[in-house]
């Protein structure tokens, strides 16, 4: 395998990531600790979401919704005394393909700004449900009495533990990401995003294809959901709210659309942002708002996009060759 | 004897009052290359839309290799054998000229829910990928990103596109569109290799080259086929000749 900025930036990304609690410890920041973990598990969120939306051009706009229902599960389970690792995440998984596959069904029945609006409805409507559920806390949200148990395997309450875990989760999304990309499966996806009538006219019928990228992004959601509830030990309707899905768009964006490790580093450096600006000042949008103007305008392919083009010389230009269409 | 591969029965489309397709019939026989022409707006394209089923059909019937195909969706017509290329060059641009003819080759061999294996590395893809790619001659473009191909290169790729799926029937909407007189001969040479071996519906409006490649003509005017036979029956024709090429001329 070749050596690109992109492996390399991924390299360092994870290096970093594997010695913040090194660094926690030392400083005696747990901080930190809390930092790393919102981080990663924000970036299986990004990650899931690039898959449809980079790789498969679905633009959702609610795909905080599965972070959600992920967490919820967990929540609820927890509330019930159902505090078993082994139950409860097969649970939220389970939960999450079922309403993606619903909530797929329904919204890849558009395309453009109105599957943007479907989804968003979609996923607004669930928070709205979270609301009313007066059972799991409503509003106010659902404290967690005790993280996920796996009975002696890995104790979650142990913050290391957690933190590990997440990296490793974090890491197996990204290579379960990179085969799937290039697979077959992968292939339809791609195609369908850059020209779909050309799809149906070789013989896909591409919506089944779309239809279990929605899942599996879903699924990944919902993932990070399981270990959102585990780290906040809290789960609450504003998981689902539609500006967390927004956050998700703005951390694909700013790292890469359709680069593998782009919604990564995004979110990283979303999170790094919003940390280092809201100690600044209050309105910290106000600076993080051009930031990703500058970005969106003069980086097209988000941050690890810059770097690409930059190094590689085998993509002359962007502009399509004369007599193509659209 | 030859036997008919594709029989179409009174088709018509209307858009708004507009009649694209009028109560038109033709048959294409099994081996040919069948030329339609006509004017601009004689509804060629939109013939080739309802043939391949991107539009659906007012009424009439598509009767393709004995079966009618009328109500299915364009993947399951090009299971059934029929590919077609665009007026308007439709690939994917982002891919590179193999990859856009491997995901052709794809389409045809089985179910795409296969998630782990690098389809880039499949030979059973590749190969006859450079197979088809070779044919149109682009075999050494392969590994060039589609965007940064020439206009005639895109036309050679749709037409290797087409190729990889084994189609029992090829539609092609004016492969010859927009091309210089070099790339038109190319493209002619191409067509040419392919006469005998497939099945091809073709739309141009360069007369030359349908009168070089074409077995037999049919002749579209206001989605209504007024004439069809052998290229020297339609030359002979006088309704052809006032309602078509005598009036504008020869259209190049």
């Amino acid at each position: 395998m070749k050596l690109t900025r992109e492996t390399l930036v991924v390299i360092i990304t994870f290096a970093l990531l594997a010695i913040v609690p090194v660094i926690a410890s030392l400083t005696e920041v747990p901080f930190y600790l809390d930092l790393g973990r919102r981080m990663m598990i924000l970036a299986i969120g990004a990650l899931s979401l690039n898959l449809i939306m980079g790789y498969g051009g679905m633009i959702s706009f609610g795909h905080a919704v599965f972070v959600g229902i992920g967490a919820y599960v967990v929540g609820i389970c927890a509330e019930h005394e159902v505090v078993s690792g082994f139950i409860q995440w097969p649970l939220a998984l389970l939960a999450c393909s079922i309403f993606a596959v619903v909530f797929g069904a329904i919204s890849l029945r558009t395309r453009g700004v109105y599957f943007i609006m479907i989804t968003l409805a979609l996923a607004q409507m669930m928070y709205f449900l979270g609301v009313s559920l007066d059972r799991y806390g409503g509003d106010d949200g659902l404290p967690l009495a005790e993280t996920s148990d796996f009975s002696g395997l890995i104790d979650l309450s142990e913050k290391n533990n957690l933190y590990y875990l997440i990296f490793v989760l974090l890491l197996l999304c990204l290579w379960i990401c990179k085969r799937l990309i290039n697979s077959r499966f992968g292939m339809v996806l791609q195609g369908a995003r850059s020209n779909e009538a050309r799809m149906q006219a070789i013989g896909f019928p591409v919506f089944r294809y779309q239809l279990t990228a929605f899942v599996i992004a879903g699924v990944m959601a919902g993932l990070a959901g399981i270990l959102l509830a585990n780290h906040t030990e809290f789960v609450n309707p504003d998981m689902m709210h539609w500006t967390r899905s927004g956050d998700l768009i703005i951390m694909v964006l700013l790292g890469g659309m359709g680069s593998l490790a782009g919604p990564i580093v995004g979110a990283l450096v979303f999170i790094l942002l919003e940390e280092a600006l809201s100690g600044v000042t209050e309105y910290w949008q106000l600076i993080f708002g051009p930031f990703l103007i500058l970005v969106v305008l003069f980086a097209r392919g988000g941050l690890l996009g810059f770097l690409e083009t930059r190094q590689s010389s085998d993509k002359p230009s962007d502009k399509p060759a004369e007599g193509s269409d659209d | 004897m030859t036997e008919a591969l594709l029989k179409v029965e009174n088709l018509r489309k209307s858009f708004g009052g507009v009649l694209a397709t009028d109560n038109l019939s033709l048959t294409v026989e099994s081996g040919q290359i069948h030329a339609v022409i006509g004017p601009n707006g004689a509804g060629k394209t939109t013939m080739i839309a309802q043939l391949a089923g991107a539009l659906e059909s007012d009424s009439g019937r598509i009767l393709f290799d004995g079966e009618d195909i009328s109500g299915l969706a364009p993947p399951a017509r090009s299971r059934r054998g029929i590919a077609r290329t665009f007026q308007i060059t439709s690939i994917f641009h982002e891919f590179t000229a193999l990859e856009n003819v491997a995901l052709a080759v794809q389409a045809h061999d089985g179910h795409s829910f296969r998630f782990w294996r690098a389809a880039r590395d499949e030979a059973r893809l590749i190969e006859p990928a450079r197979t088809a790619l070779e044919t149109v001659g682009l075999a050494d473009r392969a590994d060039i990103t589609a965007r940064n191909l020439s206009h005639g290169e895109h036309r050679q790729l749709e037409i290797a596109m087409a190729l990889a799926t084994k189609p029992k029937l090829l539609l092609l909407d004016e492969p010859m569109a927009g091309m210089g007189a070099e790339e038109s001969q190319t493209m002619v040479s191409i067509l040419n290799g392919l006469k005998g071996s497939h099945t091809i519906l073709l739309i141009e409006h360069d007369m030359d080259a349908v009168f070089a490649l074409a077995d037999q003509i049919t002749v579209l005017v206001y989605g209504n086929a007024i004439a069809s036979g052998s290229p020297d029956e339609i030359r002979a024709n006088s309704e052809v000749r006032t309602a078509y090429l005598g009036e504008e001329g020869t259209a190049n």
